[in-house]
């Protein structure tokens, strides 16, 4: 499978998802196509199949506002009906603008920042106990690392020596004030993290191989949990939103949604 | 006498032993709980998170998450505050099997200051949607509800005290879980208590009996779901009605109590709780004193209540 190809295409169903619900992250959620798209493509034990299956992966999107990214990789792997995309963000529709585990493959509620490591260290810990193979990762966007509740969880991760518990930050230096550095410093993020006591890798976020690589080496690192420093570009893909702090969840207008799809097109 | 926490560590005890899936999660707090035998016999189904509350109950909703009975087990006064955004969200919204234990709650840890005090609890955690609380009484209900709640897979808050506490039944009582407990009938008032203030109501009853007042008391443990029925049929019955908590007076049982009432069958509720404001330095015998909830104030109030119109 061609899983550059396959990102571009997850980006379109991403712009066009928040275009026809006028809602949505969509800076955030570009950004983490590649990190979802390797994990559910290619590295994680999951399936529709598989969903109640207890020697699953479980993926948990901490940073929950990236949603349509995930709601996308789940309807194009099958877990999900296509057509529930058309709900999303509607009036009684479960694909809210933020997970919830009423929806198949999703496994947790997330949105409120700063609880999604603590639920992976559980759930990393409850595989330890039953000696279970199986792994958990979790995505968390770079403003969520000012959350004090982030830096619990890491200190249990590294004490417990979680070694099957990967956590992948999204940097992509902004959050929805400015730059992350001018809201709340988070520079020195693979210090801060191996200081905790984790293995850190920093990598380019949006090259798939570098994603890829990095989450084989965390699945060979023992004795310690892994943190992937992804440095990523918010609202990757589509020239005008890159870099640009007002795309975290600003809505494309009908011309910047045709020339958004037009560029996915084009990289196809 | 035993604390109700003892009684806690005795039945995850004793229940542990055919469960590997029982989980007890501590906040530096398995001292305090009175869980050391716990963690000694069972340190494979120990989690330690240190002083880090709202990690204790984000851990226990991952690991209920995977199949684990998830029991945190921290002071009220933190484990209802502190972590109520990570029960809201991971435990009552995720709908995961943890069983929230608040323990030394209410006032019992008397003068080591309003920090330490859960007079907020029952406000807080009830206004949670599908989590339920519980308050239980003494010992002998304190293992009823435990028991009852290791059967089910569905979230829960529990607070307990301190201190030992008298046995308030004989222990050949009928448990059914959420339906609260009559101990004694009347038909002049009825005084609807939880917690470990419900023996002072029981003690209070005792001397309006010797007033020739009779005081029905009813121990609402279940909070929520809170027993209706048997509250409708006590306004019915009795006219008015007095409650006792060891919680403030907003949002507490006296304002859940009221609310029934006032839609099902108008009657006068007095409540008789701690204050607005931070509680007196003191022994939690001393502090219900002062503020009038030992048996003496209550039955006092309860003369007054009974007098006016």
């Amino acid at each position: 499978m061609n899983l550059k190809r396959k990102a571009c295409e997850i980006r379109k169903v991403i712009v066009e998802m928040i275009y026809r619900a006028q809602f949505g992250h969509v800076g955030g959620a570009l950004s983490a196509t590649e990190i979802l798209v390797d994990l559910y493509y290619k590295q994680m034990n999951v399936a529709p199949e598989k969903v109640s299956d207890p020697d699953r992966d479980r993926f948990i999107l901490s940073k929950g506002h990236a949603v349509e990214a995930l709601y996308a990789v789940l309807a194009d792997r099958n877990f999900i009906p296509r057509e529930d995309l058309l709900t999303y963000s509607q009036f009684g529709s479960p694909y809210m603008c933020h997970p919830t585990n009423k929806i198949v493959g999703i496994e947790m509620n997330t949105g409120s920042l700063g609880h999604g490591l603590s639920v992976g260290v559980g759930m990393a810990l409850a595989a330890k106990m039953d000696k279970k193979i199986f792994r958990v990762y979790v995505v968390l966007g770079d403003g969520e690392m000012a959350e004090g509740s982030v830096w619990e969880a890491i200190t249990a991760g590294g004490h417990y020596k979680l070694d099957n518990l990967t956590a992948i930050v999204d940097r992509n230096r902004l959050q929805m004030s400015g730059s992350t550095e001018d809201v709340m410093t988070q520079d020195s993020q693979e210090i801060r993290w191996a200081a905790f006591g984790w293995n850190v890798i920093s990598i380019d976020g949006n090259d798939l191989d570098a994603v890829d690589a990095a989450i084989t080496l965390a699945k060979k690192t023992s004795g310690k949990p892994t943190v992937v420093i992804a440095n990523t570009i918010k609202g990757k893909g589509v020239s005008f939103m890159e870099n640009r702090a007002e795309w975290h969840h600003k809505v494309p207008n009908a011309e910047q949604f045709k020339i958004a799809m037009a560029e996915l097109e084009a990289a196809l | 006498m035993k604390s109700n926490k003892q009684i806690i560590n005795d039945v995850l005890l004793d229940a542990a032993a055919q469960d590997k899936n029982i989980v007890v999660l501590f906040s530096d707090s398995r001292g305090s709980a009175s869980m050391n035998s716990f963690a000694e016999k069972f340190p494979a189904q120990v989690v330690e998170v240190g002083i880090a509350e709202q990690n204790l109950v984000s851990i226990a909703a991952g690991l209920a998450s995977c199949g684990k009975k998830s029991f945190a087990v921290s002071p009220a006064a933190f484990l209802s505050a502190r972590s109520m955004e990570q029960v809201k969200v991971d435990v009552a919204y995720s709908n995961t099997n943890v069983k929230l234990i608040g323990i030394s709650g209410g006032i019992s840890y008397g003068g080591i200051g309003a920090t330490h005090h859960a007079t907020n609890d029952i406000a807080a955690m009830a206004s949670i949607h599908g989590l339920r609380v519980y308050f239980p009484s003494d010992n002998f209900l304190t293992e009823k509800l435990i028991r009852a709640l290791l059967k089910d897979d569905l979230p829960a808050y529990v607070r307990v005290g301190r201190n030992p506490v008298e046995n308030i039944y004989r222990g050949d009582e009928n448990f059914q879980l959420d339906k609260a407990m009559t101990i004694c009938d009347g038909s002049d008032v009825t005084i609807i208590s939880c917690g470990e203030l419900v023996q002072n109501a029981v003690a209070a009853s005792e001397i309006l009996r010797g007033k020739n007042i009779s005081a029905r008391v009813i121990d609402m443990y279940c909070l929520k779901p809170l027993d209706k029925e048997i509250i409708i049929k006590a306004a019915r019955e009795t006219k008015k009605i007095i409650t006792v908590e060891e919680h403030s007076p907003f949002g507490g049982l006296g304002s859940m109590i009221a609310q029934v009432t006032a839609a099902n069958y108008p009657t006068k509720v007095l409540n008789l709780s701690l204050p607005d404001a931070p509680v007196i330095p003191g022994e939690p015998d001393e502090v219900f004193k002062y503020y009038g909830l030992d048996a003496a104030g209550i039955a006092d109030s309860a003369e007054k209540f009974l007098g006016g119109n």
